[in-house]
């Protein structure tokens, strides 16, 4: 009655709740994986696996967009948070693109199979480790963004912590990619990689200043 | 029933309608306003809690109004409801949100001068000063739930989403009340003057149900009411929400609740009462604005936000509003009242 529908107001509000949180844990998963492919990939003894992990981050993707999807409809039908559905929406799409962008870089390790010698290979697992953690700051933005307003700022500031790190350890591994023996083309392929690794970070950074607007809009 | 009387009646009737679309639409404005309820769920809630109000507590504040002036001609009653109705109308037109209050304190007024009969010059000041008072207390009592309720909420930690479904309910819940006080406390202005010369007489149901002429004649004003809660009140919620001042569906809700609690102070005769007994100095009975008390409200959150978000410009041609309302309303009570004496041979007073 009376446009609430009130039992299924709350029903319907505890299940977005809980396919927003769902959603946020995939992509803090997506980034867990993607930190165990990048050694997983290095060590090319491991190949099958690599594969299998690929797979692994695909279905979690598609899974993402699911969830996306039914938040958009649930939101704009039952007409719920009238004013901050639009910020919530971008939020979540802009996330999604973050997985895909994850997607995006294991499919190009699959298909182009770069060859990263071994000298680089520490560097490479720092800067994608560094990527995963700004990814997961991200993920705590978002949180408090849903629950505890007051601790956006601080969650975010990591991000941006960590974007700058990831920027410092990409030009650090791009130097050193070409000052090296190698091929320019080899070495343009090396540096593709590395950069589309990096540029997550950027995403995640431009998210994490999203959400601080958001945050101040939303204050009661 | 006479048919001169029934159409006499519809002056209140007119005016009912008048508080429905405008004053009504304070209770409900900023809910719909913002979204956060639909103006069907807003309509329905307010009407049904707008009667019952008035039936139930509209007793005390219609007293009040009749010390102000005892109308005791029909016609006279009938031309202090129209021009009421008509000013607030006018206002509404200029979309200032206005009071039927102001309107009829007016018109009464006008009636007085007309016909000889002395204001009470207590009962007016009293009035006056409830509306520099309302808004006031209004404003705090909006600041004091404003900062409480944002200390909770960023305390508990509420997700966005639980705190939009509570949130909702709060403001059909607090509607509901302000459709309540605002049925107890303005049902004196649509049909407080038609007390004294009720046409109605007390219907007696085994002396188990007694619905008095008094209530029947609340029934028909909180009718009128809903009336116009139907038909016209939509435009106005969407102004009185989003134009003073941009606000979330949480300061909306406190908006309401606050405006409420200010209009049920002043309706209520229990508290009235109570305060009495306990020695301290108990709160007139007065029909207050509920314009006065959404914005007083509003204004007060803007105050607490640092006061630059407040749109002051709207905020002072609303206050000029409430000067000139019911100097307007006297006048086409005068007007009026002459129309019928003189062109339609129509008593105005004994």
């Amino acid at each position: 009655m009376f446009g609430l529908k009130s039992a299924s107001l709350f029903g319907d509000t505890k299940k977005l709740e809980r396919e927003i949180d769902e959603f946020v844990d995939i992509v803090s998963e997506v980034g867990l994986v993607f930190k165990s492919i990048v050694p997983t990939y290095l060590n090319h003894s491991a190949n099958g696996k690599f594969e299998e992990m690929v797979e692994k981050v695909k279905e979690m993707e598609s899974k993402a967009d699911k969830i996306t999807k039914d938040v958009e409809h649930t939101l704009y039908e039952e007409t719920l948070i009238p004013d901050a559905r639009s910020d919530v929406l971008r939020v979540l799409e802009h996330l999604d693109e973050l997985i895909g962008m994850y997607q995006g870089n294991c499919y190009h390790f699959s298909i182009q199979k770069p060859n990263f010698p071994k000298e680089f290979h520490e560097d490479l697992v720092d800067l994608t480790e560094t990527v995963v953690n700004c990814v997961e700051s991200l993920c705590l933005t978002v949180r408090s963004f849903f629950r505890d307003i007051k601790s956006v700022r601080d969650n975010a500031h990591k991000v941006t912590f960590y974007e700058k790190e990831s920027d410092i350890k990409f030009s650090s591994l791009a130097r050193k990619i070409f000052d090296s023996e190698l091929n320019l083309d080899q070495k343009m392929h090396l540096r593709y990689f590395v950069e589309k690794i990096d540029r997550i970070c950027d995403q995640a950074e431009d998210i994490a200043d999203e959400v601080q607007i958001y945050a101040i809009k939303r204050s009661v | 029933m006479e048919i001169t009387i029934l159409i006499f009646l519809f002056g209140g009737l007119f005016l009912g309608w008048s508080l429905g679309a405008n004053d009504a639409a304070n209770v409900f404005g900023t809910a719909v306003g913002t979204r956060m309820v639909s103006f069907t769920s807003a309509a329905i809630v307010c009407s049904i809690f707008v009667i019952l109000g008035a039936i139930i507590s509209g007793a005390g504040t219609t007293e009040t109004l009749g010390k102000l002036g005892a109308i005791n001609a029909l016609p006279g009653a009938f031309a202090a409801c129209v021009a009421a109705g008509i000013s607030v109308y006018l206002m509404t037109k200029v979309g200032l949100p206005v009071s039927t209050t102001q309107a009829i304190v007016g018109a009464i007024v006008g009636w007085n001068l007309y016909t000889g009969s002395s204001t009470n010059i207590q009962v007016l000041m009293t009035i006056l000063a409830t509306w520099i008072i309302c808004p006031i207390i209004a404003g705090i009592i909006a600041m004091g739930l404003f900062t409480f309720t944002k200390r909770v909420i960023l305390n508990r930690k509420l997700h966005i989403l639980r705190l939009d479904a509570y949130t909702r309910t709060a403001l059909l819940l607090a509607g509901a009340f302000g459709a309540y006080s605002l049925g107890a406390n303005n049902i004196a202005n649509v049909m407080g003057v038609f007390v004294p010369i009720s046409p109605f007489t007390d219907i007696n149901i085994s002396n188990v149900f007694i619905f008095s002429s008094k209530e029947q004649l609340f029934l028909l004003g909180g009718l009128a009411i809903a009336v116009g809660v139907f038909t016209y009140s939509k435009r106005v919620m969407y102004t009185v929400g989003n134009d003073l001042l941009k606000m979330s569906p949480v300061a909306a809700f406190i908006v309401v609740i606050s405006h409420s609690i200010v209009l049920f102070l002043f309706a209520s005769q229990g508290i009235s009462a109570f305060l009495q007994s306990i020695n301290l100095p108990s709160i007139p009975l007065v029909p207050v604005s509920s314009s006065q008390a959404v914005v007083g409200g509003v204004i007060g959150i803007g105050l607490l936000k640092g006061g630059k978000e407040v749109q002051w410009s709207i905020a002072g041609r609303i206050s000029m509003g409430w000067v000139t309302l019911p100097i307007i309303a006297a006048l086409i009570s005068l007007i009026i009242l002459f129309v019928l004496e003189n062109i339609f041979n129509l008593t105005v007073s004994f």
